[in-house]
């Protein structure tokens, strides 16, 4: 059954017609072509597939593609600057090296934007939290937590 | 692809219970954190259904006090809207604690409070909270609306007391049953995110000096259901609080709870931690004092 659907992704207007058995992830990577957003359990449980939807961090392998309608989404091809170079939180996870095999990178990204949108001055333990429904089988997390660290620092050197 | 056989998107509460009456393959879904994993799992159920959702319906959702002063929580409330609402945090911070160690941040933003109750898993961690808040589950069906203890409203696993053509519509919680209360959940489990309870425990105490005015204890993973350990809140009740009392609070509660072995825990593991998590409870809840 198709049913047709109005969102903005990144920024734009789209009209899309999605299979009601679609997941939000099928649509965005079959459909649209956004290739950034990953699948990794397909459950819920590692966070490859985050993507904000009105500002909240979601899992879109267990989001229904019909939920999308009337929604903001922005995926990890929406958090780059439209120029293609990469936004300060990007930057600083390739800087800190907390990118290995990058499978995880997109969600993590994703999850750190919303977190840093929510509170510009998190502690040690409330990225953690922030970041705990993304799993990472590389970095064993600590590089990870340094990239959001320097760029809440550099946030709020540019602020004075 | 989900295998579903069909998707409706209701807008009004009534046109999601005629959908229901007419149409015996119907299954609710709100938040999609349970269903679609069981439906991606194929389990039994879960799968070929007709999905309806109910996350547009505007009464289903909003937190809000009544003229009587009791708190009422709409069924798809997601756990962050929980966590994060001024009514919950000021007067029952214990369920904030309670839906804030829900999976992670994800889960928490599309997981309802009314999809934990109504899926009838006693790991669920927003149960015992509102088990010890004595919360009225409220039903509307083509009847109009029903009312029921929640300690009613859990039937066995996964079992609950809607029948076909049922809503769980919000969450009624008394303020005689919050109001001067102060409580604490604990939840047990082996990770701190993105992880089901080993064992669940939340407490609401109202203390007079140091005497015992009130005391609700209840537990997830104790047995099938969430449960109250009522044998024990009696004694502590008009007790003076005590090193004393609390060890006997935490040795009673196994008489009301029936933990058994699973993967993520054995029957004597879980009944150390029935016996030590009220006392670690009360403790956090009367701010200190106590070896618990």
């Amino acid at each position: 059954m198709l049913k047709k659907i109005n969102c903005i992704i990144n920024g734009e207007p789209k009209e899309i017609e999605v299979d009601v058995r679609e997941s939000l992830l099928d649509m965005l990577r079959n459909r649209l072509h956004l290739t950034g957003t990953k699948q990794g359990c397909g459950v819920g449980e590692c966070g490859a597939c985050a993507v904000l939807i009105d500002g909240n961090t979601i899992d879109s392998c267990i989001y229904m593609a019909v939920w999308a309608d009337g929604k903001n989404i922005t995926t990890i091809e929406g958090i780059s600057k439209p120029d293609g170079s990469l936004s300060d939180i990007q930057q600083n996870y390739v800087d800190k090296g907390a990118v290995q095999c990058g499978f995880c990178t997109p969600g993590f990204v994703i999850s750190t934007t919303a977190l840093l949108n929510k509170n510009d001055d998190p502690s040690r333990d409330e990225i953690r939290r922030g970041l705990s429904g993304n799993l990472c089988r590389c970095t064993g997390y600590q590089k990870i937590l340094d990239a959001v660290e320097t760029t809440v620092e550099q946030r709020r050197n540019s602020k004075k | 692809m989900y295998q579903i056989n069909g998707y409706l998107e209701a807008s009004t509460i009534s046109e999601a219970i005629d959908y229901l009456n007419k149409n015996d393959n119907a299954q609710i879904i709100a938040g999609g954190t349970d269903v679609l994993i069981k439906t991606r799992e194929r389990k039994g159920g879960y799968v070929d259904r007709d999905l309806v959702g109910i996350m547009r319906i505007p009464e289903l959702k909003g937190i809000k006090i009544d003229a009587e002063g009791n708190i009422v929580i709409g069924a798809t409330s997601s756990f962050t809207e929980v966590e994060e609402n001024e009514i919950i945090k000021s007067n029952i911070p214990s369920l904030c604690t309670a839906v804030g160690s829900v999976g992670g941040p994800q889960i928490r933003n599309m997981g309802t409070i009314g999809g934990n109750v109504a899926n009838g898993a006693t790991s669920a961690d927003s149960a015992s909270t509102l088990f010890a808040l004595d919360t009225i589950v409220r039903i509307a069906s083509k009847e109009g609306i029903r009312e029921v203890p929640i300690e009613e409203f859990y039937l066995g696993p996964g079992k609950v007391a809607l029948n076909k053509g049922e809503i769980l519509t919000s969450f009624v919680i008394l303020k005689k049953n919050y109001k001067g209360f102060k409580g604490d959940y604990i939840k047990y489990s082996h990770r701190k995110a993105m992880d089901i309870a080993t064992l669940g425990c939340s407490v609401m105490i109202k203390i007079n000096g140091q005497i015992i005015e009130e005391l609700k204890i209840a537990y997830g993973v104790a047995g099938p259901t969430p449960v109250r350990a009522k044998g024990a809140e009696e004694y502590g009740v008009g007790k003076e609080i005590s090193q004393e009392v609390l060890n006997e609070i935490g040795e009673m509660c196994l008489k009301d709870t029936s933990a058994r072995d699973s993967w993520r825990a054995s029957k004597a593991f879980r009944e150390q931690l029935i016996r030590e998590l009220p006392k670690r409870a009360i403790n956090n809840a009367i701010g200190g004092g106590f070896n618990a």
